[in-house]
């Protein structure tokens, strides 16, 4: 085995791609800006830099480790190096962070205050910029950029679109869609992952907080929260629980303690998702026709294709997403409790996403000319809500959601995870719903974390081909193959987001290696932990479609015009 | 929308190249080399056609001075404002052109589309200097009179 020193510790070499990571193994937390394991090595913000032995100094993150190797992280040269850099970061940026919405999470905030930098000798005559509100979903403020390039790359490289990139040189550079255009006039699928990375508030997530307390303030609104799969596992990241731990019961709780009259389990959506997308794929398999059969849940893949793959359009479902089934089930069961009350229903989606924002305003998505959802908040939005009303949410003793939506299946609850969807629909279209189906479903291929899974499933006399992707690079070079016809499947299940909505747009950040794994752990266990495994076993489901969607099915369920 | 002509000898253009993200520069260059600048509507219709997004290609084209996305006008003069052009006093040249032209501060291009004035960072002939171009003919040691006196020159030339 090789070694390598780091800071007078001897450090084992794998078979590592940089020393960067070799550090962090060490256990020495090494500033980076423009650093993301799964994006290229960009080596633009130089806060990573190293000293060896004899005083050459290096960028860590694109160095290769070589044996006997002696570096040295904290050198009096370094700090004062990493100083400056910051300082000159600063010294045309917006200094306003009491106001900001990265206030508390900004990582040139906090690393300012790691490395020591106590003034800014420069004043900034940067001429301000203006901020991009065109996005229903993300925010961008190029004032607040500092070029690292971390949204660049993750746009073009884990999603195949490349709406901004850096434009101008110099001083005068700049983060831009084309031709200084709106984001909004771009691809831009709105799936918040460049907010994600941004490690200042240059690029942010669209808020609606104002909107709900408006809401919950007046008397005359009947406010109904839904909670995404994907939020109970990561809320308590904010609030020093375990991660991925599953806080369901806490923020049920919460939600009431702030004034929602109902809150609800988009879950229960996504049973009718399973529902309905296992009719529909039965009915494809049988026709043959429109195969393979994409998955609709996820907004920034709809998007992704009409805008990218317009002739794969009809192959996506013509399923409304959970939450968009969910809302007008909702709505329509409370219609005339709101009459005879006097009272309008309002839907508060908690979702780990920030295309849902874009989603609900699709007329397509509504039903008699209604948006459905009023409002599309994002777990770090319901975070900050619970912060700002001081709720001490570790302590919160768990709650239950309320009747007649709060039971669902654990097949639904998987919807926030890559593989969830496609393993939900399997076990509606399994014959035998028993333990070791389960089993057989589980272990068949679709889950993991690899950007693209392939299964192949036996359903009566035929084989099942079934193809699983997350991050829309991946989609797109899968429908590239499809198109080429080189790829042949029956079931196709994209999420736009990397591991699916788990690490969507809205989650918390940061999302690290632990996180990941943690989370997805966290909404494995919420499955097993669920003692209905199998959609058809929930007897609420047989209850709403009695009262409420029987005969309306296509109305409410299904997105308009498809 | 741009007139079908121009993307007429945008295709004629890209054939002469590779279909790949290398062929942007020479293809914005023989673009520009037919316009004198690039019409915004051919970078989008060009990184469409050799497969790089909007962005990346506006991200280049604007990386280089020498791209231009505004119409210019028939006569381009370049001052030189390098170092040895700019101690022996191109501002003064500079102002010069301004005043004759009749530009204000920011404008670039005259209203009747005849000249246009830009600035560059060396020309290669720190010994002439203060230098400048206009098209691809050399002005060495210029002075403001000798600025007025090439402007008359050229407006005589065109009226005729």
């Amino acid at each position: 085995m090789d070694y390598m020193t780091i800071d007078g510790i001897k450090v084992p070499i794998d078979d590592e791609k940089n020393i960067l990571s070799l550090i962090r193994q060490a256990g020495i937390d090494i500033p980076t800006f423009c650093y993301h394991s799964d994006l290229s090595i960009y080596g633009a913000c130089r806060m990573c830099m190293v000293e060896d032995d004899r005083g050459r100094m290096f960028a860590s993150c694109s160095e290769q480790p070589k044996p006997g190797m002696v570096i040295h992280t904290n050198t009096k040269k370094l700090q004062q190096y990493r100083k400056l850099i910051i300082e000159l970061l600063l010294s045309t940026h917006c200094r306003d962070c009491t106001t900001c919405t990265k206030n508390g999470m900004c990582e040139l905030q906090s690393l300012a205050y790691r490395v020591g930098v106590h003034s800014v000798r420069f004043e900034n005559k940067k001429e301000p910029l203006p901020i991009d509100m065109s996005s229903e979903c993300i925010v961008r403020d190029p004032n607040k950029c500092i070029l690292c390039g971390d949204c660049v790359r993750t746009c073009s490289e884990n999603q195949g679109i490349g709406a901004i990139d850096f434009a101008y040189r110099g001083s005068k550079m700049q983060i831009t869609p084309a031709f200084g255009k709106d984001i909004a006039h771009t691809d831009c699928v709105g799936c918040g992952q460049c907010a994600v990375v941004c490690p200042t508030a240059a690029i942010s997530i669209r808020t609606n907080v104002t909107e709900v307390w408006d809401a919950i303030e007046n008397p005359n609104i009947r406010v109904v929260a839904q909670i995404a799969p994907a939020v109970r596992i990561a809320v308590g990241d904010k609030f020093n629980l375990p991660k991925g731990e599953n806080t369901m019961g806490k923020l049920v709780k919460a939600l009431r303690i702030m004034g929602f009259d109902e809150v609800y389990d988009t879950n229960f959506g996504a049973d009718l998702t399973i529902i309905e997308e296992s009719k529909e794929f039965a009915e494809r398999l049988k026709s043959g026709e429109k195969l393979p059969l994409f998955t609709s849940c996820c907004p920034g893949w709809v998007k992704f294709c009409e805008n990218k793959y317009p002739e794969f359009k009809d192959n996506i479902s013509t399923c409304r997403s959970p939450m968009g089934m969910f809302s007008p089930v909702i709505k329509e069961y409370f219609a005339e409790k709101d009459k005879e009350e006097g009272k309008t229903t309002y839907i508060v989606a908690i979702m780990p996403c920030t295309a849902k924002k874009a989603e609900i305003l699709r007329p397509d998505n509504f039903t008699d000319g209604r948006q459905d959802t009023d409002i599309v908040i994002t777990t770090q939005e319901i975070i900050r809500m619970i912060k700002q009303v001081g709720i001490k949410f570790e302590t919160l003793n768990s709650e239950a959601c309320d009747m007649p939506f709060s039971m669902a299946s654990g097949g639904a609850s998987i919807f926030g995870i890559t593989g969830g969807v496609t393993e939900a629909v399997l076990r509606q279209l399994a014959p035998d719903k028993d333990h070791a189906t389960l089993e057989d479903i589980k272990y068949s291929g679709i889950r993991g974390k690899e950007g693209f899974k392939e299964a192949l499933v036996k359903f009566g006399e035929r084989e099942l081909r079934i193809a699983v992707v997350h991050g829309l690079k991946n989609a797109a070079d899968l429908l590239d193959d499809i198109k080429a016809g080189n790829a042949h499947y029956d079931f196709v299940e994209v999420m736009a987001c990397r591991r699916g909505c788990i690490l969507g747009g809205g989650q918390p950040v940061p999302m690290g290696p632990s996180t990941r794994t943690a989370r997805m752990k966290g909404i494995y266990q919420v499955d097993r932990l669920s003692s209905i495994r199998y959609t058809d076993e929930n007897p609420l489901i047989e209850r709403i479609w009695e009262d409420v969607i029987a005969g309306r099915e296509h109305k409410l369920l299904h997105r308009a015009g498809r | 929308m741009l007139d079908k002509a121009f993307y007429e000898k945008a295709d004629e253009i890209l054939s002469a190249h590779k279909k790949g993200k290398e062929s942007l520069i020479p293809i914005l260059q023989d673009i520009q080399a037919v316009y004198r600048y690039i019409p915004r509507e051919l970078l989008s219709y060009v990184a469409g056609k050799i497969g790089i997004t909007e962005a990346k290609a506006y991200s280049v084209a604007t990386f280089y001075e020498n791209f231009s996305f505004d119409q210019k006008g028939k006569y381009v003069i370049k001052v030189c404002d390098g170092t040895a052009c700019h101690v022996r006093r191109s501002n003064l040249i500079l102002e010069r052109i301004h005043n004759e032209l009749d530009l204000p501060d920011g404008k670039n291009t005259t209203d009747d589309m005849l000249f246009t004035v830009e600035t560059v960072s060396c020309l290669g002939a720190c010994g002439l200097a203060p230098v400048m171009t206009v098209n691809d003919e050399v002005h060495p040691a210029m002075t403001p009179d000798k600025v007025t006196e090439t402007i008359k020159k050229i407006k005589e030339a065109e009226n005729e």
